[in-house]
């Protein structure tokens, strides 16, 4: 007889761990749409967010206090991060600003625990962890809240990127940076805020992963999460990053619980990526990604 | 251009006997003079990293494909010599060398058949998957480490033909040896039409295919080449360098070591491989040296691992927007200036004439 209800579980288990992985993505494809830079320090900007908060916590600030002080930082950081690794490599190949980020994340992972040391912090943000019963099927409260935020996040975000002159000029420098400039949108200023944008993500991912998890150098090893999850649902749709986040976090926990077993187990650290692979395999721009024309 | 740009004309006669005097100092001058600390800790791990490094080079510097999955490779090469070794007793110490190579190509070839229909990020973060499984399946099952309960295996004696090479100094002759050919193998490869195909597509994927370049041999020759090369330096690195390795060793974090050797030293160099391998190795050696003396007890070392990873990172993005061709562009106008100052030479190429 096989057990429905537990697979039900599993399943909205899955699917809301899946949304904390979009939390995670959504600061990646804020920047790639934006700027074409798939940044891998989003991890990094994630531990670095959550460990000054949690640590500002501790030594007694206030919680309002210590977000705001967190948010000025990471808009410092979204600032200078412009000023130093981008504006000098503009026009540069999309890989190269890649690695420049790589270089950027062992900066910020390093500089994070270099100030704040590198024990692990509790986090609590005031969720109790107590299942909630419906209709038979036990679900995370928390887990319930994560997706809420994140919910609301993109609700945000779609909002800000409709109605916004911002907004509007991000759409317009994703779509052809030469004539947004051209217009004379101002190219630095929207990166620059971009960034920042991606900061506050990051912030919000790292207080929700950090409050599951602990505040630790772990915390930034969840991009390698975010990764397959981006490739599932390209590169530059925020659409892409919830339902692709969806995908993976279901079929995750699917698999290590059914096929799991079988192989001994612990195939969540590369389902994600298998599944991404045979899909890519299929559509190689992912489910929402733009086709990419080339020309010789 | 002169005649001396070509690389296949015969060297000057200066570059024949300071290659002379190099082989003389690396094969003979070290391993007797040379202090045990300087063959372990300096030279054998510099030696394996730098083959790694020049094997990744030939998949992302001349073919240009991003990996991420590097250490997967040098773990795979570890284990199947290891397994090899184990298994089959018979066969002699090189053989087991060349078919963990081999076998490390064969899983590269596998991992490289995404980059048929992906490009750019999509297959960087698609060699993350060789990345974790290959990490997964050698803790998971047993039998790729001889049943030890964490993975972990001990490299066998080296003996080649009844000679041991087991003393420091003979670990660093035999991956030195190793090391040697290897890069002279692939120097001639690189230098073949095969090598010319890896640029056309990197440089343009469709204007190759238009040329008659077939892409997905190009592309997989390109994967197996890479994966046997890094493939072997894992046998050096388990069997010459560390003699005790787990597959916890061959993680994220030394793909992207082996990635930035190449940034550092310079893409499609096999030189830059080499001075890239040698700036990562002695780096942390000097900092330690450094943060001692100069702010004592504080730095600790937790602060020397962090202030480490601030240095590299930062020297990234540094090399990326100052000098993206890396090291050896800085040692290429070093030795023009100097060549053009002692009057040595007229002409010297400042430039690595292999990449666009």
């Amino acid at each position: 007889m096989f057990d429905y209800q537990f697979l039900i579980e599993v399943l909205v288990g899955g699917l809301l761990s899946g949304v904390m992985y979009s939390l995670v993505a959504i600061g990646f494809v804020v920047i790639y749409k934006t700027s074409g830079v798939l940044n891998f320090a989003q991890g990094a900007m994630l531990l670095f967010a959550a460990l000054t908060f949690v640590s500002l916590v501790e030594r007694g600030v206030a919680l309002p206090l210590a977000l705001l002080a967190t948010l000025a930082i990471m808009v410092a950081l979204g600032v200078a991060v412009e000023r130093t690794v981008l504006r000098p490599l503009v026009n540069q190949p999309p890989i190269t600003l890649f690695m420049a980020t790589l270089g950027l994340s062992y900066v910020i992972e390093g500089a994070a625990q270099l100030l704040w040391g590198t024990q692990v912090h509790g986090l609590d943000i005031g969720i109790s962890d107590v299942p909630l019963d419906i209709v038979g099927v036990f679900i995370s409260r928390f887990d319930l809240f994560a997706a809420a935020v994140a919910g609301s996040l993109v609700a945000l975000f779609a909002l800000f990127f409709r109605t916004t002159r911002t907004g509007l000029s991000f759409r317009a420098v994703a779509d052809d940076p030469f004539a947004a400039l051209a217009v004379g949108l101002r190219l630095p200023r929207v990166w620059a805020i971009v960034w920042t944008v991606a900061g506050i993500v990051a912030l919000v991912a790292g207080l929700l992963w950090g409050a599951r998890l602990g505040v630790q150098f772990s915390l930034s090893l969840v991009v390698l999460k975010a990764l397959p999850v981006l490739v599932l649902g390209g590169f530059d749709s925020i659409a892409g990053a919830i339902v692709g986040g969806l995908l993976i976090g279901a079929i995750e926990k699917l698999a290590e619980v059914y096929v799991g077993p079988l192989v001994g187990g612990g195939i969540e650290a590369w389902a994600g990526y298998v599944v991404a692979l045979v899909f890519l395999l299929v559509r190689p721009s992912g489910l929402f990604g733009q086709k990419l024309v080339e020309r010789v | 251009m002169d005649a001396t740009s070509n690389p296949r004309q015969t060297l000057p006669v200066i570059d024949r006997i300071l290659i002379g005097i190099g082989a003389v100092i690396t094969f003979g001058v070290i391993p007797l003079a040379g202090s045990d600390y300087l063959m372990d800790a300096v030279l054998t791990p510099f030696l394996a990293l730098a083959l790694a490094a020049a094997g990744l080079n030939v998949l992302t510097g001349y073919a240009g494909q991003v990996s991420l999955g590097s250490a997967a490779f040098l773990a795979v090469g570890a284990y199947a010599a290891y397994n090899l070794h184990l298994r089959l007793p018979e066969l002699p110490l090189l053989l087991d060398l060349v078919l963990a190579g081999l076998v490390a190509a064969a899983i590269g070839i596998v991992f490289g058949l995404p980059s048929l229909r992906l490009r750019g990020f999509y297959l960087a973060v698609s060699t993350l998957a060789a990345q974790f499984f290959v990490q997964w399946a050698l803790t998971k099952f047993g039998w790729f480490s001889n049943d030890n309960p964490s993975g972990v295996i001990d490299a066998p004696a080296l003996t080649i033909a009844g000679y041991s090479f087991t003393s420091a100094a003979g670990r660093y002759l035999f991956s030195l040896a190793v090391v040697t050919v290897a890069t002279i193998l692939t120097l001639l490869l690189l230098q073949s039409q095969t090598g010319r195909n890896f640029i056309a597509v990197r440089d343009h994927e469709i204007a190759a295919k238009v040329i008659g370049v077939p892409l997905l041999r190009t592309k997989l020759l390109a994967f197996g080449v890479s994966s046997f090369l890094i493939g072997v330096a894992g046998v050096l690195w388990a069997f010459a360098y560390l003699r005790t390795v787990e597959p916890a060793g061959f993680n994220l974090d030394r793909s992207f070591q082996i990635l930035f050797i190449i940034i550092i030293g310079g893409l499609a160099s096999l030189r830059g491989a080499f001075l890239g391998a040698a700036f990562i190795v002695v780096f942390p050696l000097i900092l330690s040296r450094l943060g001692a003396a100069l702010l004592g007890g504080v730095f600790d070392s937790g602060v020397l691992e962090m202030s480490q990873r601030i240095v590299i990172g930062a020297l990234i993005i540094a090399f990326l927007i100052a000098e993206p061709r890396g090291l050896i562009a800085l040692w290429d106008r070093f030795r023009a200036a100097s060549a053009a100052w002692t009057g040595l030479r007229k002409t010297f190429p400042a430039t690595d004439t292999s990449r666009s």
